[in-house]
């Protein structure tokens, strides 16, 4: 059975038919040619495929195409506008956090609702934020000195304007 | 004006914007027209005859476009021994191991074909362990196995399951080890583990109409895989191209080829069409490959001084169904048996035996982790029982400039410093001896060392090439998945030719048509090989563009140097740009000189010797050792028996440090992929029919950011490789060798268990708390630590002066049979006699004669009864050595051989309960009633008729047992204290 859907995708209105039993994963990577989303289980241990949906992080292969019509989706794609990175990508290539690069799209959108949801993280906190995304590569030390680096550039960029008034 | 160093500055990676923003692109990215999909016929038995493979039902399936099966390919590959067909044609061996396969329009239709195949089997018996496998008339795996083709230096034995085996005989072992003071024998296990790169085994391939075969995929070794291909299917390398785009982890398990042939195979029965097979995660666990597992059986016979005279080691490694780069791991293994140590006689042998389990292939480490689980826990095992702390006893036999390695190669002042390596790590996590104690949280090091495992001939090439714009080209073969290769070529470019890094660009994404040979990347070999590769070009580089400048400038291009994108008169300060120089100079009149910069150089290791066949010995069997440590300190939960890592601390000795970010993110990726293996991972069949049972990763658990410690120190130290770039040496595999076992170690210091099999469960763990539980149980009395207390030698006279000893007492002490039918007189000759000589070994705080422990193998047993007279001799002594000790009188490190001792002792040697009191005794524990005894003797808070009290109620103790103890417990107070009145 087909459905047509319409949703935003890193901004931008895509409306297609889509097999009910396909997932959003699919979708994007095979629809929508965004393949900075991985799938590295496609049975939601791994992380990899992991999107935000109307701004929270989902294994996107757990999601049908049809469940995320009418919502917002956001990928890796849609982090970087126009070649300028979002802090939590300046702050992966700043601590050393990549490796095999596999999993970096998946743990770069968690950092990005975690730090959208608690601006100030623990070490304890953003362990357990990223505990559904596995990195078999770096150990996760570098993963975490970087969310760390980005949201403290993050909170510093939201204060700086009134440092400048005062 | 210079570019600035680039080697050893903390640059971010050159592929890291690709990765971050989702630019990468992987073999599963890649978009083909009209692409169609794989589902491959796998066997479901572990070993069976294959009848008949029906194809036809299949084949008419609805969007099936080719089905391939065994008997169309029946040429044989492998990379060193030549044991697999691209399907199985006459028979299976492994739960997985493919038969057939089909091509269709969506993996739906191709997954529905699949079913239709038809394939009659016979089972056959099969092997699942080494020891089954190596049994006398055991089944064999390969039948053929004699008729298979192979490299000179693996040796599988034709009619058996032994796929290679190499011996290591170094010195005189057997004469050694008789004159060895204590010899240790323990076996130890590692089961198969898989992987796990995030990014599952994919391949895409198309033969064109031509003939000509193309694949992409994701594999460590773009050229082996051509190499091989060209072997599966007859082949001219010159038809087929292998593409590799970004690369998702491999850690060993996409070296050499996987499911190329396969795709391959399919490709060739539909030409034109792209054919791509991806696995998905739960084939992933078996039916690719996986690390082998291992039995190993150590015996150590050391001398006097605690250094290691004999060696033995007796590797069965568990290859799984196919050789693959398995039968090299048991060479390596071999090679590298002597671990980070200096052992004058060897006899080592190492295996590889076929049964019907997964694939073992490489795998971080190839082996070095497996090897060095039992080596270091054997030495800490023999440091312990022997007396000497484990640090020292490591410093004392640990490989050196002028030391020999087990094939006999003497290592000069250019090798790296395990010394410095165990030094630094000990410090950071505090493990010194006389360290405060606290239960349940243990300390514990390990070792490492691993060479490059490869053919002596193992070479790198790369090709450097201007741009227009001066931007400096890099083509490399070796692939960069994770572990900065891309990053350090450029580096190593930048630094030699002073040009700044952003100028440029490392095209990492090889394809063997264009991109220069390079033998494979796996061995830790890269930065190295390529490394060298890359300064070689950069010197033709250099000289090209100088030779280029003498002439534009009328000077010797000896006085020319590069700088800053210059060549520079250095004379004059003259200089031309790059720009201007790298397609060619033109003068003003408009003629040119020179032409587009580039050069091709390669690296190959230099003067490498072969094993002898028989003893393996060798001047320079490898190219390099890497030696390392790692230390730990971690937590035990004594309910659940989980184990946590509080904190690594690791040091390597590198040679030079190219990258600080990139090697910490190797050594804490290594860290922590070593915890995984070393607490969590092992593949698990079912032993009845040989299916993975936990093959997906919500079964078998990897570990996360919640499961690794938040404190990792590491630390470099920087001995430079005389042929390496800049100095620089291997890391990438090394990081995750010591790991298990430091835990190993730490888990026996923080609660005296000890795990010989991998991984240290909690299940394990606390199965091994409650059966030492159950040995306290089994004891006639109950036992407690002691309490301290303070400890006077005036207080003991006066102690002792006024308690009356019973008459058997007094006759063990003075030597003397005395009162009625007390004891006989030879027990008490001999219980005198021993028990003297060795309070007089505490008393010298002789931990080697302590160790040794001649008089402590004399009492055990001695005399009748429940507990004979020279066991509770031995208790009696201990428990008050260890008062002594806390009171300093007696050496802690005697004190801890002598409770090794009695840890030790064989069951044959006393009765059951005695054998409990004394393995209580070994970790603390006394009988209450001597406790109170001894905790009263010496301290002056005690009144003489308190102690008088609680001596009566230990000498009420059994026939005898408290007497005998008693007279344990005075003697070592006696001749501790007052040394000349015991005389």
């Amino acid at each position: 059975m087909r459905k047509t859907i319409t949703l935003e995708v890193n901004g931008a209105s895509e409306t297609e038919e889509v097999e009910v039993g396909m997932t959003l994963l699919r979708f994007l990577r095979d629809r929508l040619d965004l393949t900075g989303t991985k799938e590295g289980c496609n049975e939601g241990e791994c992380g990899s495929c992991m999107v935000l949906l109307d701004g929270r992080p989902v294994n996107s292969c757990l999601v049908l195409a049809v469940e995320a019509g009418g919502g917002k989706v956001t990928t890796i794609e849609g982090l970087s506008k126009d070649g300028a990175l979002h802090p939590i990508q300046e702050a992966f290539l700043a601590h050393a956090s990549i490796q095999c690069g596999f999993c970096t799209p998946g743990m770069v959108v968690t950092a990005v609702a975690l730090l959208r949801q608690n601006p100030d993280p623990s070490e304890e906190e953003i362990r357990s934020a990223l505990a559904g995304n596995l990195c078999r590569c770096t150990g996760y030390r570098q993963i975490v000195d970087a969310v760390r680096g980005a949201a403290a550039a993050m909170r510093a960029k939201a204060a700086a304007p009134l440092a400048v008034s005062a | 004006m210079s570019a600035g160093r680039s080697v050893g500055r903390d640059v971010p990676r050159v592929d890291g914007l690709d990765k971050v923003t989702g630019a990468a692109q992987y073999t599963a990215d890649l978009k083909f027209p009209r692409l169609l999909h794989v589902a491959v016929v796998r066997s479901p038995h572990p070993h069976a005859r294959v009848l008949d493979v029906r194809t036809g039902l299949a084949s008419r399936a609805p969007g099936v476009r080719a089905v391939a099966s065994g008997r169309d390919f029946p040429l044989h590959t492998g990379i060193y021994l030549k044991d697999q067909t691209v399907f199985a044609t006459d028979r299976v061996r492994f739960v997985g191991d493919p038969v057939a396969a089909v091509a269709a329009e969506s993996p739906e239709a191709a997954a529905e074909a699949a079913l239709l195949v038809e394939v009659d089997y016979e089972p056959l018996p099969p092997i699942f362990d080494v020891e089954e496998g190596m049994a006398e008339g055991a089944p064999l795996v390969h039948p053929d196995l004699g008729r298979y083709e192979v490299v000179p230096w693996i040796q599988p034995k034709a009619g058996t399951n032994v796929c290679n085996h190499l011996k290591i005989r170094k010195g005189d072992y057997e004469k050694a080890l008789s004159g060895s003071w204590r010899v240790f024998q323990n076996t130890f296990r590692v089961p198969q583990v898989q992987h796990v790169p995030l990014e599952p085994h994919v391949s895409v391939a198309r033969v064109d109409l031509s003939g000509k075969v193309e694949v992409h995929t994701s594999a460590q070794s773009p050229f082996t895989v051509r190499h091989l291909l060209a072997a599966c299917f007859g082949l001219s390398h010159g038809d087929v191209r292998v593409h590799v785009p970004y690369v998702g982890g491999g850690f060993g398990g996409k070296a050499g080829i996987n499911l190329e042939p396969i795709a391959v195979a399919l490709a060739m029965r539909c030409r034109g069409r792209w054919v791509r097979l991806m696995v998905d995660r739960h084939e992933e666990f078996f039916a690719t490959v996986v690390r082998q597992g291992l039995s190993a059986t150590l015996v150590t016979g050391v001398d006097r001084s605690g250094k290691v005279q004999a060696q033995k080691m007796h590797y069965l490694w568990n290859c799984g169904a196919y050789g693959g780069y398995g039968v090299n791991i048991v060479r390596a293994a071999g090679y590298t048996c002597g671990g980070a140590y200096e052992f004058p006689n060897v006899w080592g042998d190492s295996i590889g035996v076929y049964t019907n389990r997964p694939v073992g292939s490489a795998y971080r480490g190839f082996g070095m982790q497996e090897i060095h689980w039992a080596l270091e826990q054997q030495m800490d095992r023999v440091a312990l029982e022997m007396g000497i702390d484990p640090v020292e006893f490591r410093l004392m036999n640990c490989l050196g400039a002028g030391k020999s390695t087990v094939t006999g190669q003497v290592l000069d002042e250019h090798a790296g410093r395990v010394d410095l390596c165990i030094r630094r790590v000990a410090e950071e996590i505090g493990l010194d001896p006389a360290r405060e104690r606290r239960p349940y949280r243990g300390k514990g090091i390990a070792c490492a060392v691993k060479a490059p495992a490869m053919p002596n001939d193992a070479a790198s090439s790369v090709v450097l090439k201007f741009a227009e714009d001066a931007t400096l080209e890099i083509l490399i073969a070796g692939i960069d998945y994770g572990q900065g290769l891309m990053t350090v070529a450029a580096q190593f470019a930048a630094e030699a030719l002073d040009i700044p890094l952003e100028t440029i660009r490392v095209k990492g994404c090889p394809d063997t048509d264009l991109s220069p040979y390079d033998w494979q990347t796996v061995a830790s070999r890269q930065t190295w090989a390529t490394g060298n590769a890359v300064l070689r070009a950069a010197s033709e580089i250099g000289r090209q563009l100088c030779e280029t400048s003498a002439e534009v400038l009328s000077v010797p291009a000896a006085d020319l140097t590069l700088r800053g994108g210059h060549v520079v008169h250095e004379p004059t300060g003259r200089s031309i740009p790059l720009t201007r120089l790298v397609m060619g100079y033109q003068f003003p009149d408009g003629h040119a000189i020179g032409g587009p910069v580039a050069a091709t150089t390669s690296y190959l290791p230099e003067g490498l010797l072969f094993l002898d066949p028989e003893t393996s010995q060798s001047a320079k069997p490898v190219a390099k050792w890497t030696f390392g440590a790692q230390a730990v300190e971690i937590s035990v939960d004594p309910e659940t028996g989980q184990v946590t890592v509080e904190k690594v601390a690791a040091c390597y000795d590198v040679g030079r440090v190219v990258n600080p970010g990139l090697i910490r993110g190797q050594t804490y990726g290594g860290i922590v992929q070593g915890i995984g293996t070393g607490t969590m991972e092992e593949l698990v069949l079912d032993p009845k029919t040989g299916r993975a049972l936990n093959a997906s990763l919500m079964d078998y658990k990897i570990p996360s950011t919640e499961d690794v410690p938040t404190v990792m120190t590491v630390d470099f130290v920087e001995t430079p490789q005389k042929d390496g770039p800049m100095g620089a040496r291997g890391i990438g595999e090394h990081t995750m060798i010591p790991t298990p076992a430091a835990i190993a170690n730490a888990l026996f210091d923080a609660c005296g268990v000890r795990i010989s099999e991998m991984p240290i469960t909690a299940e394990k763990v606390w199965r091994a708390l409650k059966e030492k539980e159950k040995v306290r149980c089994r004891t006639p009395l109950p036992c407690r630590p002691l309490a301290a207390g303070p400890f006077s030698a005036e207080s003991l006279a006066r102690h002792l002066s006024s308690l009356p000893v019973p008459a058997r007492t007094v006759a063990l002490l003075t030597g003397i049979p005395r009162g009625n039918g007390s004891v006989d007189s030879v027990t008490v000759k001999w219980a005198h006699g021993r028990t003297r000589a060795l309070v007089g070994t505490l008393r010298s705080g002789d931990v080697r004669e302590v160790a040794y422990q001649p008089d402590v193998a004399a009492l055990t047993g001695l005399g009748p009864g429940l507990t004979p007279t020279g066991d509770d001799l031995l208790v009696g002594l201990a428990a008050m050595a260890s008062r002594l000790g806390d009171a300093g009188l007696v050496d802690p490190r005697a004190l801890r051989a002598y409770g090794g001792s009695l840890g030790g002792l064989a069951s044959a040697s006393t009765t059951p309960a005695a054998l409990a009191l004394l393995g209580n005794a070994a970790n603390g524990l006394y009988p209450s009633v001597l406790a109170a005894v001894v905790e009263s003797l010496g301290n002056p808070d005690v009144q003489p008729e308190t102690l008088l009290e609680r001596a009566a109620r230990l000498a009420a103790v059994g026939a005898h047992s408290g007497a005998d103890l008693l007279a344990g417990a005075l003697a070592l107070a006696l001749g501790i204290v007052f040394p000349e009145e015991a005389r």
